[in-house]
């Protein structure tokens, strides 16, 4: 009864409190240390720090996508790096549209990967990109339908497991060697780059990409505290009993694929908008984006932060990367060995991850009202 | 009696698994209120049988109806269940990871879309109904403990539990005193007879001491379809029956 809502609240609230308190952190101490703090001084935040910040926090939102099907419905999606860049393009496609007459061909509506291909008009899905209010809306919009009309398939068919995980990786890759064409008019393999401004804010000053960097922030936070109102909800249990006995849940009377698909959509609109933060933070957007590894990297960083609690996700996208940034510099050629050995070792040895490190002690209080009598009863052989 | 009147027509049905048939040609009808108890060897169809009528496996041909109307081969696993035909399963199957309040909380009768469940509030109406199930299933003490942390009876009994919450018209009982004690299986027994009348339960069970002491009418499944049907002294006392069971 009402003891028992409490106690699920207090056994989350640890863990939301230190990610939201960090968060804010982040969105107070970025804008000091990089716009009042000289740059003369040890402590100032440089553009360079600013973009490692601001990418990290993209990762975050996109592990947190991630999370919430994996870790929570028990969905091993590996192309969630597709949606990211889908994303990611459609506010490429705007930035583009936003150069105008200042790209190096001065043409003024044809970017300059069309001039350059000789196209002599703009094709009809960059219609409308000239708009802020368009893009935001395709944002969501593509990822969302793309992950509604594939989930559909796959979850109406039944299809799950490794069997799912290998034909998002399909997904993904297809997409990457669809948007390598020149002919896609996705600007082939360089992609788009060269972005000059924001809604007419200049992307190259600092301030305005501190704002970009504060957007993220509270994007993060937002998306945080909705996955969290959906894991709480009955719902969110119906979708983590859909992890754990999934023909239990569908002779209790829910539709598990309607669960599925609402959980997919959802989780690829968000990781569109984490793409869509990341590309004018960054500069550029290729193809790139959509390999096959990239999503793979985000399951191992919800892995070694530690799946099914949210933060744990956003932390284990921030530490990896952070260790990426400083062995990438240091030694390049050991990173990939070093990130496959965090995985082995992470599954081998930390099923929940780091989180399941520092929340072990509360996690015990918990579990003091094991039963004490263990013993399973005779199994008996099917029919 | 019965606060329901629909009865369960299994006609003709016939089920099979690369050429061996685990179904062949049963019929079978389950009135209003009644406690049927089926039993049989292994292999003899009980569980397919039950497959059939909650949707899990399509059969080859026949026909399963609830009720004057509703044909259930139309329909998929939660549609059945949502048509008032609950199933506990042979081995227990609770949601390990949720507690044993959350597990029956799921099971609650209602609307089960995802975005009713994603603003569902639980009532009080509702949690008091979860609170007497919980009594009646001797788990309240431990409604925070989590459902893998339970024992095997206790598993069961959560799975009882559950298929009441779903307040089914319909019971289908795979095994429900497996790795009980002998205590129980007495509780279990007691349980089962007392949902009997409102609601229609089929229970399908190896233990004969436990079917004996239930059961008003046996049906002896063989090879897919029936052997012999009416009260346990009858059935004992079959020859048909007592040759499938002592061998020939």
């Amino acid at each position: 009864m009402p003891q028992y809502t409490l106690w699920i609240s207090a056994r989350k609230d640890a863990g939301t409190a230190w990610f939201l308190g960090g968060l804010a952190l982040v969105v107070v101490l970025v804008p000091i240390l990089n716009q009042v703090v000289p740059p003369s001084s040890p402590f100032h935040l440089s553009a360079y720090g600013l973009t490692l910040v601001g990418k990290y926090l993209c990762y975050a939102l996109l592990a947190l996508s991630v999370d919430l099907i994996w870790g929570y419905c028990g969905i091993l999606s590996l192309g969630q790096a597709a949606f990211f860049s889908l994303g990611g393009y459609a506010m490429g496609m705007y930035l583009m549209r936003e150069i105008g007459p200042r790209g190096v061909y001065g043409d003024p509506v044809l970017p300059d990967f069309m001039v350059f291909l000789n196209w002599k008009s703009l094709p009809w899905f960059w219609q409308g990109f000239n708009h802020f209010w368009f893009a935001i809306l395709m944002i969501a919009l593509v990822p969302g339908s793309l992950a509604l009309a594939f989930g559909w398939l796959a979850f109406r068919s039944r299809v799950t497991g490794v069997y799912l995980s290998i034909i998002t990786q399909a997904l993904t890759y297809a997409l990457m060697l669809a948007f390598f064409r020149n002919d896609m008019g996705f600007g082939g393999n360089n992609g788009f780059t060269d972005f000059k401004d924001i809604m007419g804010f200049d992307l190259h000053s600092d301030r305005v990409r501190v704002v970009l960097l504060v957007i993220t922030a509270i994007m993060l936070g937002l998306s945080y505290v909705v996955c969290r109102m959906i894991v709480a909800s009955r719902a969110g249990r119906v979708i983590r009993a859909i992890r754990d006995a999934e023909s239990r849940i569908r002779f209790l009377g829910y539709r598990v694929e309607s669960f599925k698909l609402w959980v997919f959509v959802f989780s690829a609109v968000l990781a569109g908008i984490a793409g869509a933060l990341y590309v004018p933070q960054i500069g550029i957007i290729n193809p790139g984006e959509f390999s096959p590894i990239n999503s793979i990297e985000v399951v191992i960083w919800v892995a070694v932060g530690g799946r099914g609690t949210l933060y744990g996700a956003a932390a284990g996208a921030v530490l990896v990367n952070y260790a990426k940034t400083y062995f990438t510099s240091t030694i390049p050629e050991a990173w990939n060995y070093a990130l496959g050995a965090l995985f082995v070792l992470v599954t081998l040895f930390l099923p929940r991850g780091i989180i399941g490190l520092v929340s072990g002690r509360v996690k015990k209080q918990g579990k003091t009202e094991r039963p004490l009598i263990q013993a399973g009863g005779p199994e008996r052989s099917r029919e | 009696m019965s606060v329901h009147d629909k009865t369960l027509y299994v006609e003709q049905l016939t089920v099979s698994f690369d050429g061996f048939k685990a179904l062949n040609d049963l019929t079978l009808k389950i009135q209003p209120g009644e406690l049927r108890c089926i039993i049989g060897p292994n292999g003899a169809g009980k569980t397919t049988m039950m497959d059939v009528i909650t949707g899990k496996t399509r059969p080859d041909s026949g026909t399963v109806r609830f009720g004057p109307k509703l044909n259930l081969l139309a329909l998929s696993e939660p549609e059945i269940a949502q048509a008032g035909i609950g199933r506990k399963f042979q081995k227990p199957t609770v949601f390990e990871r949720l507690t044993v309040f959350e597990n029956l909380e799921l099971a609650l009768a209602g609307d089960k879309s995802f975005l009713n469940t994603l603003f569902a509030r639980r009532t009080v109406a509702q949690e008091t109904r979860i609170f007497e199930v919980l009594e009646i299933i001797g788990l309240a003490q431990q409604h925070q403990a989590l459902g893998g942390t339970l024992a095997h009876g206790q598993k069961q009994w959560l799975e009882i539990g559950m298929l009441l919450m779903q307040e089914p018209e319909l019971l289908l009982v795979d095994e429900p005193v497996a790795g009980m004690t002998l205590q129980e299986i007495e509780r279990t027994a007691a349980l089962l007879q007392s949902l009997a009348g409102e609601h229609s339960v089929v229970v399908v069970e190896h233990d004969m001491e436990f079917v004996r002491s239930i059961a008003k009418r046996v049906t002896v499944l063989h090879e897919g379809r029936v052997l012999a049907e009416g009260d346990m002294d009858q059935v004992q006392s079959d020859p048909r029956v007592i040759e499938v069971y002592l061998g020939a």
